[in-house]
């Protein structure tokens, strides 16, 4: 499962800094039928999770209604040099991770 | 006198050449939208978003398998286009292969490469792996002209794909000019008909969820007709596509697009 993490590459103690992830997955949502008109299974992320320097600052439970390849942006606060590090899990099982290190100064 | 006579005949003559010219363009150069143009505010500003663009998936992906070795070479793609710029490449496509001397969009380009210089297997039409490559490289040409050219060998096929274009197909009867040229900026049912241009595929669409390439949305218009879809790489969308990227002269590549 690939994804795409854009944080900034440094920021100042205290600084409000946008974090933004885009992961690659179908989202099946377990309403659609196939060419044959088998249900397709529902296969989500249904946890979406980012950890800075080991603490987890956000959370998401995320559900059928959220498209493929979803994107999700929020803000948290610079606190010291370290590594986000994003971990999701979808309904088979399958997990995903990536991460990214910032700077902080001052 | 004599001279005078023909000098007007010809230019008679160059005026008709010139009335024929503006009547193949059905619309005006000054007309010419892309189908960004005909979107919302927030699709237009998700395509514009090198980040959020989910195609941009897709074009990372390109990335690495432009550089991965494949075939019973060991080949990459980079291997032979080291130091050489992909830049502008994808605009003039289709093309005419010269060793061939067959039409080829991007993805048969891609895959004439890999059976014939890399041994290995072509990907499948609509593949991750062929949509991420083709994606890649259009990419390298953003904000380029579209700039296929339709002489020479490639003018048979140009004809072949104006005729296709103004073909009545399917249960409705109707034929790509019936809505692109004629009825563009009007709604249908919740869409806005666009102009039906080619410059941001393989584009993500959000009907499909994913990626797909201009033939894809080719069979999804003939679909929408209720025409026969011809299989994917057929010789007679080859022939629309060129079209399609003659009628689209004047705007630039927009790869990934994103589209409803």
């Amino acid at each position: 499962m690939a994804a795409r993490i854009q944080i900034p590459r440094e920021a100042m103690r205290g600084d409000v800094i946008e974090v933004r992830i885009l992961i690659q997955h179908p989202m099946e949502t377990g309403y659609r039928h196939d060419d044959v008109g088998r249900l397709i299974k529902r296969n989500v992320i249904n946890v979406l999770s980012c950890r800075y320097g080991g603490v987890e600052v956000f959370r998401a439970d995320l559900s059928s209604g959220i498209s493929a390849n979803p994107y999700v942006q929020f803000y948290t606060v610079a606190e010291a040099s370290g590594d986000l590090e994003f971990t999701w899990i979808d309904d088979e099982g399958q997990q995903g991770s990536e991460h990214q290190s910032i700077v902080v100064k001052g | 006198m004599r001279r005078a006579r023909a000098l007007l005949a010809l230019a008679a003559a160059a005026l008709a050449a010139g009335a024929v010219l503006a009547q193949e363009r059905a619309i005006a150069p000054g007309e010419l939208k892309s189908g960004s143009a005909f979107l919302g505010s927030d699709l237009r500003a998700l395509q514009n978003d090198d980040f959020a663009n989910p195609g941009m998936l897709w074009v990372e992906r390109g990335e690495k398998l432009w550089r991965e070795p494949a075939g019973k070479k060991s080949l990459a793609c980079a291997g032979c286009h080291k130091d050489r710029s992909m830049r502008g490449v994808a605009a003039r496509y289709p093309r005419i292969d010269s060793a061939s001397g067959r039409l080829l969009n991007l993805e048969g380009r891609i895959n004439r490469c890999r059976t014939e210089r890399m041994g290995a297997e072509p990907l499948r039409y609509e593949s991750e792996e062929l949509l991420a490559l083709t994606a890649y490289l259009a990419r390298q040409s953003l904000g380029l002209p579209v700039a296929s050219s339709i002489d020479g060998a490639a003018r048979s096929h140009f004809e072949a794909g104006r005729t296709s274009y103004h073909l009545r197909r399917g249960q409705m009867n109707l034929s790509c000019a019936h809505c692109h040229d004629a009825q563009w900026g009007k709604r249908l049912l919740s869409e806005t008909v666009s102009q039906g241009h080619p410059n941001a595929y393989p584009a993500y669409r959000m009907e499909w969820q994913t990626m797909g390439s201009l033939e894809r949305r080719l069979r999804a218009c003939l679909s929408g007709i209720r025409a026969e879809m011809l299989p994917y790489g057929s010789p007679d969308y080859l022939d629309l596509e060129l079209y399609l990227a003659w009628r689209a002269q004047g705007l630039t590549i927009e790869t990934p697009g994103v589209r409803r």
